[in-house]
């Protein structure tokens, strides 16, 4: 009976992890056809050899690898950004006393119940003001310190740093950014990895945003120009879902890396709140 | 006189504060520019925005609440509300009903492998919601899609996923499901983990049958999460906007089957340049959300 149980329990998940990753499966089929393929009743189920050529017709159409630098780049200078002054703001909210420090963090939480469409005209009228359409500062500079991430390095850092520690570098006439370089960053690591990742994959992902504000293609991130490539080509079902799949694999593959404390890590950040 | 000199000695004290802690101070500051600048100017900038009429180019015409007027009787509007609402509804009630099983399987002692199982159903989460619109695009296709693939050799009607009413949004909806069902699970899966064992036992020893144990101990202790997991998905399916842009367009489709507020917004100010009415649909959206979360708080509060 036991062991009956058991199998039930894990042909139900895996029933699930089948459902999960079924569109995985079905992106693979028609990036590795032609798109004849894909208008095959019954279906083609099965990976063709199509694969290399269909990559070909990605690179022709949109600027596969401009786009894919773009995005890595725009990512990579916010979430360093976002890591340093998300963590200095978190690590000082944590550690230190000062009058208003209760509101001020209250605040800095209530902060992130506005939804982000409220500001979404006015920020490109901003952005139009400033000269910043089609400049990445557009996609870096308002989002320069997360609230979350204040929030999720504070809790951290509340248990992880040790006050003697602090004590010590004031003893030594550590002033109080020497204090968050020298004692806290080193000690925070581990929360700055997550919050790195969980940016990181925020602004790769992110289309709203860099749609309104990036009119030239030469500048468009890697979202903006799979929508565009799926625009251009309604009946070249094969080239868009392979451009898909190139555009999706870098973080699928930094995600599965990372999967086990990333995962724990979200399951806290939604728990303490 | 003696009022003044006290306010100037207060003035005085809050200097001398901000004096001494200014190292504090200084390092938490860029958040609080930054929000000025990015946050709080643009949402009074947008109330403004919403009196007025402008399309970027000329100049622009204060109009009082013409453009609220307008949007009241505006049956497009009404329209993307439904439509959202609509969505929101038969994507969350199967996303948590779903999320919530999973989390109990994976929960039971049995499971091994639970970190395999974990990252595969978490994997949706981090793929990119253009990507998901792209792939389910595919399979929800009209004419040759793997969904209508089924549905006709089943012996059904093929439905059209870009027009039909319903179908739009059962499309739109799959994608939510897809996307978010193993995250609301982990984020179960870890409020079940936080109730203590030593309950569960008390609570058998007493007699307790399996469904008094869930009722009374399971579904109270885990009224925080369903709240989080509520409001989170209240909050995100009122925002709706690449799913039904990217599977018919920024029209919403035929007769607008797919229009949701946020694309509708995105569609007035940004295809027809109108930032003054487009600011219009950003307040009443923002109304919206907030009543929602409301409405979510009370109820899941009161289900004790």
């Amino acid at each position: 009976m036991k062991g009956f149980k058991k199998v039930l329990l894990h042909l139900s998940l895996s029933f699930g992890v089948l459902l999960s990753i079924f569109p995985f499966y079905w992106l693979f089929v028609m990036a590795t056809n032609d798109s004849s393929a894909s208008f095959k009743f019954p279906p083609k189920w099965t990976f063709g050899d199509q694969f290399f050529i269909n990559i070909q017709k990605v690179f022709a159409e949109i600027d596969f690898w401009g786009a894919l630098f773009n995005t890595f780049w725009v990512s990579t200078i916010s979430t360093i950004l976002v890591l340093f002054f998300s963590s200095m703001a978190g690590f000082v909210f944590a550690k230190f006393d000062f009058p208003g420090k209760n509101k001020l963090f209250v605040f800095t939480l209530a902060t992130m119940m506005i939804p982000a469409q409220l500001s979404l005209i006015p920020m490109f009228i901003m952005m139009q003001e400033f000269g910043w359409i089609d400049s990445y500062k557009a996609l870096i500079i308002p989002g320069l310190v997360s609230a979350f991430g204040i929030f999720w390095i504070k809790q951290y850092a509340e248990g992880a740093i040790h006050d003697d520690l602090l004590n010590a570098a004031r003893i030594d006439g550590c002033g109080i950014f020497k204090m968050y370089w020298s004692v806290a960053l080193p000690v925070l690591k581990p929360a700055l990895a997550f919050l790195g990742i969980f940016n990181f994959m925020g602004v790769w992902n992110d289309y709203l945003w860099p749609l309104i504000v990036l009119n030239d293609p030469s500048k468009h991130t890697l979202m903006v120009a799979l929508a565009n490539l799926k625009g251009l080509h309604q009946t070249d079902v094969a080239a868009t879902m392979t451009g898909t799949l190139l555009g999706t694999i870098p973080l699928i593959i930094l995600f599965l890396i990372v999967s086990r404390q990333f995962i724990s890590d979200i399951a806290a950040g939604a728990i303490k709140d | 006189m003696t009022q003044q000199k006290e306010m100037k000695k207060d003035r005085g004290k809050v200097w001398r504060e901000i004096k001494k802690n200014k190292g504090p101070y200084l390092l938490i500051s860029p958040f609080f520019i930054t929000f000025i600048i990015f946050g709080l100017f643009p949402v009074v900038f947008s109330v403004y925005l919403a009196l007025s009429s402008w399309d970027g180019i000329g100049d622009m015409e204060f109009v009082g609440l013409r453009n609220f007027e307008f949007l009241i009787k505006d049956a497009m509007f009404w329209k993307s509300i439904a439509n959202t609402l609509l969505i929101w509804f038969i994507s969350t009630v199967p996303m948590i009903v779903l999320a919530l099983i999973i989390a109990f399987l994976l929960n039971s002692a049995f499971v091994k492998f639970s970190e395999f199982y974990k990252t595969l159903y978490f994997l949706p989460n981090v793929t990119a919601i253009v990507a998901v619109a792209i792939i389910f695009g595919v399979i929800f296709a009209p004419s040759y899609g793997l969904i209508n693939y089924f549905l006709t050799t089943l012996g059904f009607d093929a439905i059209d996923w870009h027009n039909n009413s319903l179908g739009v949004k059962v499309a739109v909806a799959a994608m939510i499901i897809w996307r978010w069902t193993g995250y609301n699970a982990i984020i179960f899966l870890a409020g079940l983990q936080k109730i203590p064992e030593s309950l569960y036992e008390a609570a058998r020893i007493d007699g307790a049958s399996t469904k008094d144990i869930f009722l009374k101990i399971t579904i109270p202790l885990l009224k925080p999460v369903l709240l989080f997991v509520v409001i989170t998905s209240t909050i995100g399916g009122m925002q709706t906007f690449v799913e039904p842009q990217l599977l018919v367009g920024n029209s919403g489709g035929a007769g607008g089957e797919g229009m949701t507020i946020v694309l509708y917004l995105y569609q007035q100010a940004f295809v027809k340049n109108l930032y003054g009415y487009g600011s219009a649909i950003a307040i009443g959206l923002f109304a919206i959300i907030m009543l929602f979360s409301l409405i979510n708080w009370k109820v899941v509060d009161q289900k004790k």
